[in-house]
């Protein structure tokens, strides 16, 4: 049993920043914007939080900062795409891009280096004695318990209050959310923040708890993963954490099978492949649904529109 | 101007004239779109306790002069005054602060919330991290004092136009609205829903709610307003009490010209038959049968038309036959040969052509050009198109003369559809549907929204198209137009025909009861 109490540990370790990354760009998607600028905004966080916290030896301080960061590249694809309306999908390459070059510029100095503190792992008296998913679940860092929390709280907000119903109303149909009195703008800035913040504190569990050290380009694709899962989760938090613990599996499962003597590209490629299939999954069941993708995403909003 | 008066009726006692009771005033409006000039200096004044009527045809300015005072558009000059207190409404939330709440005529709700939670988004008192369902049992409270029929957890996109439209009215009575803007509300009612209705905004004006209803239809005006104002191309062109005028006189003053009905019926002619329909069963979008065992059949030269209230499966019957949606159970033949199940592509090459009840989002693409969407269905052809490209010169040439033929109001062949008005729209698909010469028109509330003179030109189009030997299938709400237009009526409720009769032995009393499900 032992070791299917170290496989959920491992998923859920490794699922973790694409959790919390996934979990932000559904809000952002909700609200009608696409940003494909997460993972620059991974990377962003990262190295942010790798710095913050090797100055200062407190890692809240640099999940902060992270997040912090997360949010100020975040404003600049919502000014573009939403008051600027430029196209989103442009923008938010952009972002990723700018987000690759800047994090490798500003932490160059600190490649390699050893984190001279550590996040604590704090096993949940009771909860972790469960036999099987205790250890596996509620054996972690703080961080992990933070993103059970998001799940829950973002869950609850989007499907049973009227905030919820509010940023479903802007990614579904601006015009028709704009004349009930929701500010159209607002929601989707608000939205597409917090999508950055929560990309942030994804990349600072990278560098502070998952490798931990700061190495150009650590991400590794999790940003665009993220956004894939978003699909997968047929924009659902709850979702999400299937998504998220399944993709984080395998990348664990990467290093098991390696040593088994299967070639490491293959398996690096594992998590795109599952990708695709999950995004021909995730569209059928979208078709089945009937909705499925928010109908206004990737499309600004214009309030003087004659749209009848 | 004609007339310009105020004019105290026993209707409702409570008016006063004066400045101190005016509730709203708009001076000197103007809003331009594009090159069309939609309010060109209107000046209205809006009274608590009337009932004011705001007639004109389509594209007269009304829903834009009223989509300014609610905030939905911003005048390009003029002033508005609420309570005597100059405003600027650069929202529709500024403009409910303020006490005006709007019906539109294309509901403007999101199709994937419930009902309770579209209600909920414009209630300043339900706070953002409050569930929705809290409001469940005032919209029932006030849906029972109203007598409508509402479920508060059905998703809009369930719902039918006039269900949606209810929602809305629900919506704007829920926000204490002292002014109530009512955007051409009784277009898709039965009779009765319409007297329903009446009395219900008569009772909202004794309370001292000032009501603004946005109409075209002319014995609507005279029936239940305490004012007209009459608007023609973006200007006041009269303010007239309904006991002042007869309905010719307004007529004029709205159309500008002698209105004359062009729409005759004549007997039918020929008698192959088109499109038969046996047995036919269809799904709905929940998975629920919509279609219950249909069988019928059109024949050339006929125009038969399906009536009942929205929502009994007319919907699902029609994609069904244009084969957007899929048969369950049951045959359908054109033409004798069977085309259950056939692409939508194929019975258009066929021959059957398709006016659909939702027509911006389904009738023309909305963002691309007029030209572009009539020859939506004609691009392919070796008249237009190479094999590699398509002739765009040609396209716009033959557009010119679609829109001269159908009289579209358009500014160029090359705008994009959407800013056309309702009523053009409808012309432009009329337009395109008839330009592949078809043997079958299938025709869903072909008149929906459309103001007196569209509606006699669409009707007298599919009159002619009768006469040429097109067989019609129309899907009505509007049983007296069925009456006047149709040579056979059945009757839809609840998924199943309820009867077919010549339109001679019709009797609206009858059909009617029927329509509700009592017959």
């Amino acid at each position: 049993m032992a070791a299917t109490e170290e496989l959920i540990r491992v998923a859920v370790e490794a699922g973790t920043p694409l959790l919390l990354a996934t979990l932000g760009e559904i809000y952002a998607e909700r609200s009608g914007v696409l940003n494909l600028g997460v993972e620059g905004m991974m990377l962003m966080g990262a190295a942010t939080g790798f710095m913050v916290t090797f100055v200062t030896h407190n890692p809240l301080l640099g999940v902060v900062a992270a997040a912090v960061v997360g949010v100020l590249l975040s404003l600049v694809h919502a000014f573009v795409s939403i008051t600027l309306r430029a196209n989103q999908v442009v923008s938010g390459l952009a972002l990723t891009m700018i987000g690759l070059g800047l994090s490798s510029l500003i932490a160059r100095k600190f490649v390699g280096l050893p984190l001279p503190v550590r996040i604590p792992t704090i096993p949940i008296p009771g909860l972790s004695q469960i036999p099987i998913i205790g250890p596996g679940f509620f054996n972690h860092d703080p961080l992990v318990y933070f993103s059970y929390a998001c799940v829950a709280i973002l869950w609850y907000v989007l499907y049973k209050t009227k905030m919820g119903a509010a940023i479903r109303a802007v990614g579904e149909n601006p015009a028709a959310a704009d004349a009930m009195g929701v500010n159209v703008f607002l929601v989707r800035y608000l939205c597409v923040a917090l999508g950055g913040g929560l990309a942030g504190i994804a990349g600072a569990y990278l560098s502070l708890v998952y490798a931990p050290m700061w190495i150009e380009n650590m991400t590794a694709g999790r940003g665009w993963i993220a956004i894939a899962l978003v699909v997968f989760a047929l924009w659902d938090p709850l979702r999400a954490m299937i998504g998220a613990y399944l993709f984080g599996g395998l990348e664990a499962a990467q290093f098991t099978l390696q040593a088994r003597g299967i070639d490491p590209s293959l398996l690096g490629m594992l998590p795109y492949i599952a990708t695709i299939i999950v995004l021909l999954i995730g569209v059928k069941e979208t078709l089945r649904k009937r909705i499925g993708a928010p109908a206004a995403l990737c499309k600004p909003y214009y309030r003087e529109e004659r749209t009848l | 101007m004609l007339k310009l008066k105020l004019i105290e009726k026993e209707k409702s006692p409570k008016i006063e004239i004066g400045k101190a009771r005016l509730l709203v005033e708009m001076r000197n409006i103007v809003k331009k779109f594009y090159r069309v000039v939609a309010n060109d200096g209107i000046s209205l004044s809006i009274y608590p306790g009337q009932i004011h009527a705001l007639l004109g045809e389509n594209g007269a300015g009304k829903s834009t002069l009223m989509n300014i005072l609610y905030g939905v558009y911003r005048p390009d000059e003029g002033e508005i005054y609420v309570s005597g207190r100059k405003v600027s409404i650069k929202s529709p939330k500024d403009a409910m602060r303020l006490g005006i709440g709007m019906v539109h005529q294309h509901p403007r709700l999101v199709e994937a919330l419930s009902v309770a939670e579209n209600i909920s988004l414009s209630l300043t008192d339900v706070g953002v991290f409050a569930s929705p369902r809290v409001i469940k049992p005032r919209i029932m409270e006030l849906a029972r004092k109203y007598g409508m029929k509402v479920n508060p957890d059905a998703k809009i996109w369930q719902l039918s136009y006039s269900e949606r439209q209810r929602v809305e009215l629900l919506r704007v009575l829920m926000q204490n609205a002292k002014v109530l803007i009512l955007d051409e509300p009784t277009t898709m009612l039965t009779s009765s829903e319409k007297k329903e209705l009446f009395s219900m905004l008569r009772k909202m004006a004794s309370e001292g709610k000032a009501v603004i209803f946005i109409t075209h239809k002319l014995e609507e005006a005279l029936s239940v307003s305490d004012i007209i104002t009459v608007l023609r191309k973006g200007r006041v062109a009269a303010q007239v009490a309904p006991e002042e005028v007869t309905v010719e006189e307004l007529a004029r003053l709205m159309l500008g010209y002698e209105m004359i009905s062009t729409v005759k019926r004549e007997p039918h002619r020929y008698d192959g038959v088109v499109l038969k329909v046996e047995n036919l069963h269809v799904l709905g979008d929940a998975g629920v049968p919509m279609v219950k065992g249909v069988s019928f059949e059109v024949r050339q030269g006929e125009i038969f038309t399906i009536c009942g209230v929205a929502g009994n499966g007319q919907r699902e019957l029609v994609e069904a036959i244009t084969g957007l949606r899929k048969v369950a159970r049951g045959k359908v033949f054109f033409l004798g040969r069977d085309v259950t199940n056939t692409s939508p592509r194929l019975l258009a090459d066929m021959g059957v052509a398709h006016i659909p009840e939702d027509r911006i989002h389904v009738g023309i693409v909305p963002d691309m050009s007029v030209a572009e969407n009539l020859a939506l269905k004609k691009y392919r052809s070796p008249e237009f198109s190479t094999r590699f490209t398509v002739m765009y010169d040609k396209i716009y040439e033959w557009a010119r003369s679609l829109i001269k033929q159908y009289s579209i109001i358009a500014p160029s062949e090359k705008i994009p559809a959407k800013h056309l008005s309702g009523g053009n729209i409808q012309r432009l698909i009329l337009a395109r549907e008839f330009s592949g010469e078809p043997r079958l028109m299938v025709a869903v509330n072909p008149t929906y929204g459309l103001d007196v003179a569209a509606t006699n030109f669409i009707l007298s189009k599919l009159l002619e198209a009768k006469k040429r030997g097109v067989a019609v299938l129309m899907i009505s709400e509007d049983l007296e137009q069925a009456l006047k237009v149709s040579d056979k009526i059945a009757v839809m409720y609840e998924g199943q025909l309820k009867g077919i009769f010549p339109v001679e032995e019709a009797d609206i009393r009858e059909i009617e009861l029927m329509m509700v499900g009592v017959k």
